[in-house]
């Protein structure tokens, strides 16, 4: 299978991805160029952490009109998996594939840092290889990962069961001094109605063998793989 | 022609810079600062003379590109 990550100006995390996709999980991995239009026939797509097109007016705002974006919706349409990490999270919240927006942490500080996370849902194609409310160490590294959304909204990602990632300490319970941006509810990463697209703030790619420091981030991509391998279907 | 919008978070968004701002000003001595709300402010340079039609596109330029509507409202005011 293949793995697509996509390189908008201003990535800094596609090397992360590409590498953590083709040598720590051993799949194929292709570089797409945010100028491009078709995604090489992969099989899930990655929108990468970084600074697309300079974050300048709000971040993610420009990359939206990157060409890729159209195939990227596209792919997401049909049901691809897309997972958008850190900024690529934001492209995802800005192109309208994911509901909410993002605020500067409540700190008003970036935080760069490893913090736990709990899974709180495993049925996406980047959790089905977690183990349910299972903690990961992730690192984060964002000045604007304070997730916001419309009270009504909140209400119908959780009702829903959106939430895919949250901050939590070690033994995963969500508080106010275990949220490292003022996130609502705790929110690291959500998914769409149809559970295909997830977006989440910390960085698995990042956490991908124990010489980084944590080795935890691994099955996110692992559960990409065992998704397409097993032809998961994630909606009707 | 030119046109102004002025965009800021929506009074359910908590600003945190703006409430540094609010922090630093009283530190100044501007002890009867409540609050400060920070936003962005754009000049948009149109060809064409219609004020009624320049600001229906400004308009509908701040909510697909200039503002988030989820989280920032905007004002948009045409110069003549």
């Amino acid at each position: 299978m293949k793995f697509a990550v996509v390189v908008f100006p201003g990535s800094n995390s596609d090397y992360d991805a590409f590498y953590a996709a083709s040598r720590v999980v051993g799949e194929q991995a292709e570089l797409v160029w945010h100028k491009d239009s078709d995604l090489k026939g992969a099989d899930v797509v990655i929108l990468p952490g970084g600074f697309a097109h300079g974050d300048y007016l709000r971040t993610g705002a420009i990359a939206r009109f990157s060409p890729i974006m159209a195939a990227v919706k596209a792919f997401a349409d049909r049901g691809g998996p897309v997972l958008g990490i850190c900024n690529g999270f934001q492209v995802l919240l800005e192109a309208g594939l994911l509901p909410g927006a993002m605020v500067r942490n409540d700190r008003v500080k970036f935080v760069s840092k490893i913090v736990p996370v709990r899974v709180d849902q495993t049925d996406t194609p980047f959790t089905v290889a977690c183990a349910s409310k299972q903690v990961l160490h992730l690192p984060i590294a964002h000045g604007e990962g304070n997730y916001y959304a419309p009270a009504d909204e909140l209400a119908e990602l959780e009702a829903n069961r959106q939430v895919i990632f949250r901050y939590t300490n070690a033994a995963g319970e969500v508080g106010p001094e275990w949220n490292p941006n003022g996130s609502l509810n705790g929110i690291a990463g959500i998914c769409n109605r149809p559970r295909n697209v997830v977006g989440l703030m910390p960085h698995p790619e990042r956490a991908s063998e124990l010489q980084l420091g944590s080795a935890d981030g691994r099955v996110v991509l692992a559960s990409a793989v065992r998704s397409v391998m097993d032809g998961v279907r994630l909606h009707a | 022609m030119k046109a102004r919008v002025y965009v800021t978070l929506k009074p359910s968004v908590f600003d945190p810079q703006g409430r540094v701002v609010a922090d630093a000003l009283v530190t100044l001595g501007y002890a009867d600062v409540k609050d400060v709300r920070q936003g962005k402010f754009f000049e948009v340079e149109l060809a064409g003379a219609d004020p009624a039609a320049a600001k229906a596109r400004v308009t509908e330029m701040a909510d697909k590109l200039l503002a988030n509507p989820v989280i920032e409202s905007y004002r948009v005011e045409v110069l003549q």
